[in-house]
C-alpha cells in the first residue's frame, strides 16, 4: 500500500536530481560533499569560541585572578602559553581540537576530554530518552492534529503545542518533581541515580558511563528500575519540550499530504481512515521531519544544559554551568567546541538519511 | 491578474482595517482568531502591566521591608504578601510584576538589534552576491545550527563575565540573544533579496542610473520586508526564553538591580524540594503566560499569511480571500478583509481554491 504512496514522485525527482548533478552526480557525491562541509562549521564554530572567550582575557587571571599574586599569576600564566602571541595560541588550539586534545581544566587539572568523556555519556542518555518522548507523544499527536483539522481535538493539541514550546524547560522540570517527587512522593527529586545503585554500578569491569546499559549489566533489576524511575521526570522535562515541534510539524505536514490526490484515491478504495492518516498520509511526511530532528539536537542540546541544572543530572550542561561559576574557561570552551562537533555531525547524519530517503534533496 | 488590477483601482479601505495586525484579526474566522485574540489579550496585558508596574506592584523589586520590618523569607501566600516571599525575602508579586519590565526592555532591545544588524548583512550578502555571501552564509549557518543558548553563554561570558547591574545585565542579555538571531534575519532577507534583485524594476533603476545604494534601500529592502513582522513575533518569544534560559544559569541580572524571572526561578530550586512552591511557580507562570501570547499572535499571523494553513470561512463568503492574503503586514493589495468582494459590488465571485497561491498570480 505504501508503495503506491511513496513510488510516484521519486522517478521523476530522480530525473531532476540527474539534470541538476555534474556527471558522476549521485548518493557518493553528496556525501561528499556533505561530509566536506562539516569542517568549515566547526571550523567557524570553534574559531567563534575562541575568539570570544579570549576576548575577556586570559583563562588563568579568569580562573584564579582573585587568589593569586600577580606574580604567581604570570608564571602560571608564562608556563600555560598564554602570553605568547594569541595568533599562535589560536592555531595551536586549532591543531590540539583537531587532535582530540581540549586542554586541561584549571579548577579541577583534568584533561578536557577526559570530563567530556565522564559526563557527555550522562548527556547523550538524557537526550535519548528525551527524543524517545518526543516521539511517543508528539507524532501520533500531531496525526490526531492533522486528521481533525480546525475541529475540538486540533485546537486542544495546538494549544498543548504552544504550551510545550512555551514553557522553559526548567519550569517544567520543577513543575514535575513538585507535583511528582515532592506531593505525590512517586518518583526521585534528582540525580541520575541512588547512591546504592551507583555503588553497584562503579564496580563494573567495563562500565559505560550510561546508566542504562551499566545497570542492565549488573544483572540487578533493582539497579535497572531505580535509574529508569530517577531518568523520568527529566526525560518527560525535556521530552515535552520537544514533542510540542515534533507535533506541529507533523500536523503541517500531514494536512499537506492529506489534501493530495493520491489520499483521496486511497480513500476512495476503502482504505480505512486510521491507515490514511498514518501510513499514507504520514510517510512522505517524514522528510521535513527528520529534517527538523537535525535542528532539533541543537535545541535538544541547549535544553539539556537547564534540564540537567534542574535535576542534578550530573553531564556536561550540568558541569558546564559548575565551570562558568569556577570562571574556568578552559573547561568551558572544550565542552562548547565539543556540543559544536556533535551538532555538526548529527546534521550531517541528519542530511544523510534524508537524502537516502528522498533523491531530491541530493546535490 | 484581473484583481490585480482591479483592486488598485478601488476606493482603499478604512486606514484602521490595514493596520497590521487589525487587518488579520479581520480576516481570521472560528478558531483562529479565537487564539488571536487571545494571545493579542495575553500580549497587552503583559504591555500594560510593565508600562504601570511602578503603580502595580506593592512593593519594590528589592524591597526587603516596610514600616512593619523585614518581610521574612519563604512566608506562604497570604495576608500582605499576596503571593508569598522568596527565599531571599522578596515579595513574589512585586518581583513578579517589575520582572515584566526586565522582559519587555530585553526582548525589544534584542529583537531591535538583531533586525538591524540581520537585515543590513542580509541585504548587502544578498545584492553583492560573491565571496562576501558565501563567507557569510557559511558563518550563519554554522551559528544558526548552534544551540542558541550555549552561544547567548558565550557571549554572557565575553560582555559580562557573568552577573551584573542592571542596564549591563540587560544588555549583555539583549546582545547575547541578538547573536543567535542574526542568521534568521539574514538568511530571510537575503533569500528575498536574491530573489528580488533578479526583477525587471531593478535592473530598469540601474539602466536609469540608480546607485547601489539606492537600489538596495528603495528597491529591494522595501519589497523583502515582508516576512519580517512574522520572525519578529515569533523571536521576541525566544527572546525572553533565551533571557529566563541565562537567569536559570546565573547569567541574570543581580535581584537589587532589576527583577527577573529566570534567576527567581533558579533561587527556587531548592525550595522545590522542601515543597515551597510559590516561589517557582509564580515567575514561570509568568514566563509561559507571557510567550504563550506572543506565540499565539505569531502562529495567527503565520497560519493567515499561508494560504494552506488558514482557515476559510463557510464558501458563501469566501470569496477573493485568498487574493486579500499576503504576508505583507497591511495587505499588498489594499484590499479590504474580505478581498475584492468587499470592495466592488460587481467584482465575479472568485472560489478560492484550497491550494490558491496568492503570489503565483503574479
Amino acid at each position: 500500500m505504501t508503495t503506491v504512496a511513496m513510488k510516484p514522485p521519486v522517478p521523476a525527482a530522480g530525473r531532476i536530481s540527474k539534470k541538476k548533478s555534474s556527471p558522476g552526480g549521485g548518493i557518493g557525491r553528496y556525501l561528499l560533499i556533505r561530509f566536506l562541509l562539516i569542517f568549515p562549521t566547526i571550523f567557524i564554530l570553534v574559531s567563534m569560541v575562541f575568539w570570544l572567550m579570549r576576548t575577556t582575557g586570559d583563562p588563568i587571571t579568569a580562573a584564579l585572578g582573585g587568589k593569586l599574586g600577580p606574580d604567581q599569576l604570570a608564571v602560571l600564566i608564562h608556563d600555560a602559553g598564554y602570553d605568547r602571541p594569541i595568533i599562535i595560541q589560536y592555531f595551536e588550539y586549532l591543531g590540539q581540537v583537531f587532535t582530540g586534545n581540549f586542554g586541561t581544566t584549571i579548577s579541577t587539572n583534568r584533561p578536557v576530554s577526559e570530563v567530556l568523556f565522564t559526563y557527555g555519556s550522562a548527556t547523550a542518555e538524557l537526550v535519548f530518552y528525551a527524543l524517545i518522548v518526543a516521539f511517543i507523544v508528539g507524532i501520533p499527536l500531531g496525526m490526531v492534529a492533522a486528521y481533525w483539522r480546525d475541529k475540538a481535538p486540533d485546537a486542544f493539541l495546538r494549544v498543548f503545542a504552544i504550551l510545550c514550546y512555551a514553557t522553559p524547560v526548567f519550569f517544567a522540570g520543577l513543575l514535575l518533581k513538585l507535583v511528582f517527587a515532592v506531593w505525590l512522593k512517586a518518583l526521585p527529586v534528582a540525580g541520575r541515580a541512588t547512591v546504592g545503585s551507583e555503588l553497584q554500578m562503579q564496580f563494573l569491569p567495563d562500565k559505560t558511563g550510561i546508566y542504562l546499559i551499566d545497570s542492565i549489566k549488573t544483572g540487578d533489576p533493582a539497579v535497572l528500575g531505580d535509574v529508569l524511575l530517577h531518568a523520568v521526570l527529566p526525560a518527560l522535562a525535556l521530552g515535552l519540550l520537544t514533542a510540542g515541534v515534533f507535533l506541529r510539524l507533523v500536523r503541517t505536514n500531514v494536512i499537506g499530504t492529506l489534501g493530495t490526490d493520491y489520499v483521496n484515491a486511497a480513500r476512495s478504495r476503502g482504505v480505512n481512515e486510521f491507515r490514511l492518516v498514518s501510513k499514507h498520509a504520514y510517510r512522505p511526511a517524514l522528510i521535513p521531519i527528520i529534517t527538523v530532528i537535525g535542528l532539533q539536537v541543537a535545541l535538544l542540546l541547549g535544553g539539556a544544559v537547564l534540564t540537567e541544572t534542574t535535576f542534578e543530572w550530573k553531564g556536561l550542561g550540568f558541569m558546564l554551568i559548575e565551570f562558568i561559576k569556577a570562571r574556568d574557561f578552559v573547561a568551558v570552551q572544550g565542552i562548547v567546541a565539543l556540543l559544536a562537533v556533535i551538532v555538526a555531525l548529527s546534521n550531517f547524519i541528519v542530511d544523510i538519511i534524508a537524502a537516502l530517503i528522498d533523491p531530491r534533496v541530493r546535490y | 491578474m484581473t484583481m490585480l488590477a482591479e483592486t488598485t483601482h478601488a476606493p482603499k479601505a478604512p486606514l484602521w482595517t490595514r493596520l497590521p495586525v487589525v487587518h488579520q484579526l479581520r480576516q481570521s474566522v472560528g478558531l483562529q482568531r479565537g487564539m488571536l485574540v487571545v494571545g493579542l489579550v495575553i500580549t497587552g496585558i503583559f504591555i500594560l502591566t510593565a508600562i504601570f508596574a511602578p503603580l502595580l506592584a506593592p512593593y519594590g523589586f528589592s524591597q526587603l521591608r516596610d514600616e512593619n520590618g523585614t518581610f521574612g523569607a519563604q512566608q506562604s501566600p497570604g495576608g500582605a504578601h499576596l503571593l508569598g516571599t522568596t527565599v531571599g525575602g522578596y515579595d513574589v508579586l512585586s518581583r513578579v510584576i517589575w520582572g515584566s519590565q526586565t522582559a519587555i526592555t530585553v526582548m525589544v532591545i534584542a529583537v531591535v538589534l538583531s533586525i538591524f544588524a540581520g537585515v543590513a548583512l542580509g541585504l548587502v550578502s544578498g545584492y553583492f552576491g560573491g565571496w562576501l555571501d558565501r563567507g557569510l552564509v557559511v558563518i550563519c549557518d554554522a551559528v544558526y545550527a548552534f544551540p542558541a543558548l550555549l552561544l547567548a553563554i558565550v557571549m554572557g561570558i565575553v560582555i559580562s563575565g557573568g552577573r551584573s547591574g542592571l542596564w549591563g545585565g540587560i544588555f549583555a542579555a539583549a546582545i547575547s540573544i541578538t547573536v543567535v538571531f542574526i542568521p534568521q534575519y539574514f538568511r530571510v532577507i537575503r533569500a528575498e533579496t536574491v530573489r528580488i534583485k533578479a526583477e525587471a524594476y531593478v535592473e530598469s533603476a540601474r539602466v536609469l542610473g540608480a546607485s547601489n545604494g539606492r537600489i538596495m534601500f528603495r528597491h529591494v529592502l522595501r519589497n523583502a520586508t515582508r516576512t519580517l513582522p512574522l520572525i519578529f513575533t515569533l523571536n521576541a518569544s525566544e527572546a525572553l526564553l533565551t533571557l529566563a534560559g541565562l537567569g536559570f544559569i546565573g547569567f541574570g541580572i543581580e535581584p537589587s538591580s532589576a527583577a527577573e524571572w529566570g534567576y527567581d526561578l533558579n533561587k527556587s530550586l531548592s525550595d522545590v524540594t522542601s515543597g515551597i512552591w510559590w516561589t517557582s511557580l509564580f515567575p514561570g507562570l509568568a514566563i509561559v503566560l507571557v510567550v504563550l501570547g506572543i506565540t499565539l499572535v505569531g502562529e495567527s499571523l503565520n497560519d493567515l499569511a499561508d494560504p494552506r494553513l488558514r482557515s476559510r470561512r463557510a464558501p458563501g463568503k469566501t470569496a477573493g480571500v485568498v487574493a486579500a492574503s499576503s504576508v505583507v503586514a497591511g495587505g499588498i493589495l489594499s484590499a479590504g478583509p474580505g478581498g475584492i468582494e468587499g470592495l466592488e459590488p460587481d467584482a465575479p465571485a472568485v472560489t478560492p481554491h484550497p491550494n490558491d497561491d496568492p503570489f503565483e498570480a503574479k
